[in-house]
């Protein structure tokens, strides 16, 4: 085999098209311009790496490479030749496979099924089915993408979905790889084991585009990477030869600080005592096995863990919109975590501010304007009231101070919700949240969707609020955000915390251990393994 | 209960249940596909009129079958333009199809008939006549056989067995073929099928238009065999009562077909009072047994069906997202 690869390499070092050229690609949605005069270079056999902000026309850019979007203007050039691609049919016979973010798996069907949709020899599945099962064993050795053939997609964890997602497009014959944002649902593991079998990918002379936000990854694993802000392509380097900084620079468009700059944190009380705390969806499933966790005044916890491992639950019976069993004290007192003083309004005149995970469901709604949006959970203070009536003038008042302070952009306070990005949305939420001088505040994904430039600030108020003496529960799923603003770390998964860490005393790798259910004595300790 | 009241009981659950397994296997197709579909028993009345129609106007029932299958593939059209091609609510489409049928098929046949809104009594060729299987006259005699053949397997009519027959195809084409892979897969994920280079909205009109030849022949089936011509409303919400068979069934073909003949039982359980009465021993008001195929709809889906799990994108039209 390794007389092959030499044979491939020479191949490929010796034709000298382009894998994929695009040529002044532009494409406008009504009066937004996605993608302005976008022109890229990709050799066979590299990763290349295109980084962004949301909304800066990545996912647009691709999906005219998949056929999902007619560009207005501009070429595709596949292996030199110039190649139209109407639909996704064209593109796969092209010879690009993509990895989308969510999957496009059916999830009642067999591994095998999903391989061959689609991608059927004849009428009868048996045949096909027996093909593909063959071809699989060979992508397996060929690669090292082990899957059981035969397991159903809804029993097996993302990563292995995610293996599915690649061979569907290896098994479609696909040398171009477009993977968007890979890592969002892995664990640091899965994600360090994606990125070796791109590397065996790669060594195998397919071409491999990977879209990200993420600067680590970009710099771990790809050979060039292009730049994206605002629909234009703003730079192409060699990953060698530039630094996260400078990416982060280009991607912004200024300067940003890339770490969070904190005084050590200052303790105090404990602020919020959970003992054995237990959540039952209504499917019946324990969704909390027992939680138990302390937060100080003046400290930021950060709950660490792959998505759906209770994180949500979690915060939703804090928050007062789900019921649980156990003991919950704030500040001494118990809390309600049923029954009629369990709802958000009961939590705000505790002291509990909440800045859910989802802000466009749970935090804001998206057709009103930013002014209602800031007065929701906190009409009825005095200040937004007049007799009966809201004090609608007050609180516009109040909002636009309140954007000025938080460098919400646009600063109209009568734009709708929907209007603003995704960072000022988040600034909204957080204003609304943090200005009441909560006592515990609980944040879910703080940064998600947000730009760099808007996270180093919602970084910041966080910083602030710790420092002014209050207790912080933080949840998020990005491990560098966790490392980067607690003080100290509890992971959770399957329900249960796993183990509690100091950030200056662990690192990646021991959190993405715990992450995955495996403790320090080396056992995976629930059924559920990814 | 005599054996003999038992295999007349079973022959006249066969056939109530026949129309119920057509509608069944109809409704198992589009919303296999993600399209539902309340508009079952419009098209079930709109096939029942003018198969029964032609079939009187040409004293040829299989003229008035494809007529039939003909006007139901109309409404299946009208289903799936609403809310495939301009992604409309499937419910609504659904309702108006019912109500379009309903009104439509009286006016028709007042016009054309002049006999309060039905049509005339069907007669030799324009009628679905039961089949003699061979041999059922030589074997009636014969001691328990006899009857169960005779009786309960022949005599039907040529619909009954394509009903029947209609099962096993369906279940080979759902799970042995490309065709079903397809299909079952855009009800639960049309976006993996869009991406696999395969039209969502061809396969969706697909399922919609089995489901159109099926309601068709449903509706055919009570007009020309089960009754000998059309009336007002005679559907009378078997296709609503298919629709619950289906989440009985779970969506799946072998199930649909126990779940139809368990309603067709107590259809045919309405016409023997005497049966009820000699199980029970008590006496039964007949309005009670009228109801009872409606009543035991509702309990069954309160409370019988467990977790049926529904196609997953079931009901939502297919936007392809970025």
């Amino acid at each position: 085999m390794s007389d092959e690869t030499t044979v491939k390499r020479q191949a490929i070092a010796a034709s000298t098209s382009p894998a994929i050229e695009l040529k002044g690609i532009s494409k406008a949605f009504g009066p937004v311009q996605a993608n302005k005069d976008i022109s890229i270079r990709v050799m066979p056999g590299t990763i290349h790496g295109i980084i962004g902000e949301n909304g800066a026309g990545k996912s647009t850019l691709m999906s005219i490479l998949y056929g999902f979007y007619k560009a207005d203007k501009g070429e595709v050039w596949i292996n030199g030749s110039k190649t139209e691609i109407p639909d996704s049919q064209a593109a796969i016979a092209a010879g690009i496979g993509m990895v989308f973010q969510h999957f496009k798996l059916v999830e009642n069907f067999t591994v095998l099924e999903n391989i061959i949709l689609g991608a059927e020899d004849g009428r009868l599945l048996k045949p096909s089915l027996a093909k593909a099962r063959r071809t699989l064993v060979e992508l397996a050795n060929d690669y090292g993408l082990n899957v059981d053939p035969d397991a159903l997609i809804q029993d097996i964890g993302v990563g292995m979905q995610q293996r599915v997602e690649i061979l569907k497009a290896l098994y479609r014959q696909a040398d171009i790889l477009i993977l968007d944002e890979p890592t969002g649902v892995l664990t640091p593991a899965e994600a360090d084991q994606l990125f070796r079998i791109l590397d065996r990918l790669k060594s195998e002379g397919k071409t491999i585009i990977l879209i990200t936000h993420k600067l680590r990854e970009i710099m771990e694993t790809t050979d060039t990477v292009s730049v994206m802000r605002r629909g234009e392509m703003t730079a192409t380097v060699k990953t060698a030869e530039t630094s996260p900084a400078e990416l982060a620079e280009l991607m912004v468009g200024r300067k940003v600080l890339l770490r969070v700059d904190k005084k050590p944190a200052t303790l105090g009380e404990v602020v919020l005592d959970i003992k054995g705390l237990k959540v039952v969806d209504d499917k019946g499933v324990e969704r909390l096995r027992g939680i138990d966790l302390q937060v100080r005044a003046g400290e930021v916890l950060g709950i660490a863990g792959v998505a759906g491992n209770g994180q949500s639950e979690l915060l939703e019976v804090l928050g007062g919109y789900a019921d649980g069993t156990g003991e919950v004290r704030l500040n001494g007192a118990p809390l309600d975590l049923t029954g009629r003083l369990s709802d958000g309004q009961s939590r705000r005149n505790r002291g509990i501010a909440h800045v859910p995970e989802d802000r466009q469901r749970e935090g804001l709604i998206m057709e009103y304007q930013a002014w209602e949006n800031t007065a929701f959970g906190y009409h009825h203070d005095s200040e937004y009231r007049a007799g009966l009536l809201m004090n609608n003038a007050a609180i516009r008042e109040d909002t636009a101070e309140k954007m000025e302070r938080f460098d919400v952009r646009p600063p109209n306070p009568k734009l709708a919700a929907k209007n603003f990005s995704g960072g000022n949305q988040q600034k909204i939420v957080l204003a609304r949240e943090i200005e009441r001088n909560p006592d515990l505040l609980l944040i879910g994904q703080p940064t998600r969707g947000v730009d760099i430039g808007a996270i180093e600030f919602i970084h910041q108020q966080i910083v602030a609020l710790r420092d002014q003496g209050k207790a912080i529960l933080l949840v998020s799923v990005e491990l560098e955000e966790i490392l980067a603003l607690s003080d100290r770390i509890a992971v959770m998964f399957d329900g249960q915390v796993m183990g509690e860490r100091q950030p200056d005393q662990t690192d990646e790798k021991e959190l993405g251990l715990l992450m995955a259910g495996i403790t320090d004595t080396g056992a995976a300790t629930a059924a559920k393994g990814t | 209960m005599d054996y003999l009241t038992l295999i007349q009981l079973l022959d006249s659950t066969l056939r109530l249940a026949t129309p119920l397994l057509l509608a069944c296997l109809a409704g198992l197709f589009s919303e296999r596909a993600g399209i539902f579909d309340i508009g079952l028993e419009g098209k079930m009345l709109a096939a029942a009129f003018f198969s029964a129609a032609v079939a009187s106007l040409t004293g040829n029932v299989w003229v008035g079958l494809l007529a039939g299958i003909g006007a139901s593939l109309a409404l299946s059209a009208l289903h799936g333009v609403a809310s495939i091609t301009f992604r409309g609510n499937q419910l609504i489409s659904g309702v108006a199809i019912n109500f379009l049928a309903a009104g439509m098929t009286v006016l028709i046949a007042q016009s054309w008939f002049k006999q309060g809104g039905r049509t005339p009594s069907l007669m030799g060729g324009a009628r679905f006549e039961g089949i003699t299987l061979p041999g059922a006259e030589a074997l009636a005699d014969v001691p328990f056989i006899g009857p169960l053949y005779a009786e309960l397997i022949s005599g039907h009519s040529i619909l009954v067995y394509m009903a029947l027959a209609a099962v096993p195809l369906t279940w080979w084409l759902l799970y042995r073929t490309r065709f079903g892979l397809r299909l079952r897969a855009v009800g639960e994920n049309p976006a993996s099928v869009d991406t696999a280079g395969v039209s969502v909205v061809g396969l969706r009109y697909a399922a919609v238009a089995i489901c159109g030849v099926l309601c068709g022949i449903a509706g055919a089936y009570l007009s020309t065999a089960l009754q000998a011509g059309f009336v007002k409303d005679m559907s009378a919400g078997r296709g609503f009562i298919a629709l619950a068979a289906l989440i009985f069934a779970k969506w799946r073909p072998w199930y649909a077909l126990w779940a139809t003949l368990l309603f067709g039982l107590f259809g045919a359980l309405e016409t023997r009072p005497d049966v009820i009465e000699s199980v029970i021993g008590m006496k039964v008001q007949s309005q009670f047994l009228g109801a009872l195929p409606y009543i035991m709809t509702v309990v069954i889906l309160a409370g019988f069906v467990g977790k049926a799990i529904p196609p997953r994108a079931g009901g939502e039209p297919y936007v392809k997202e970025r």
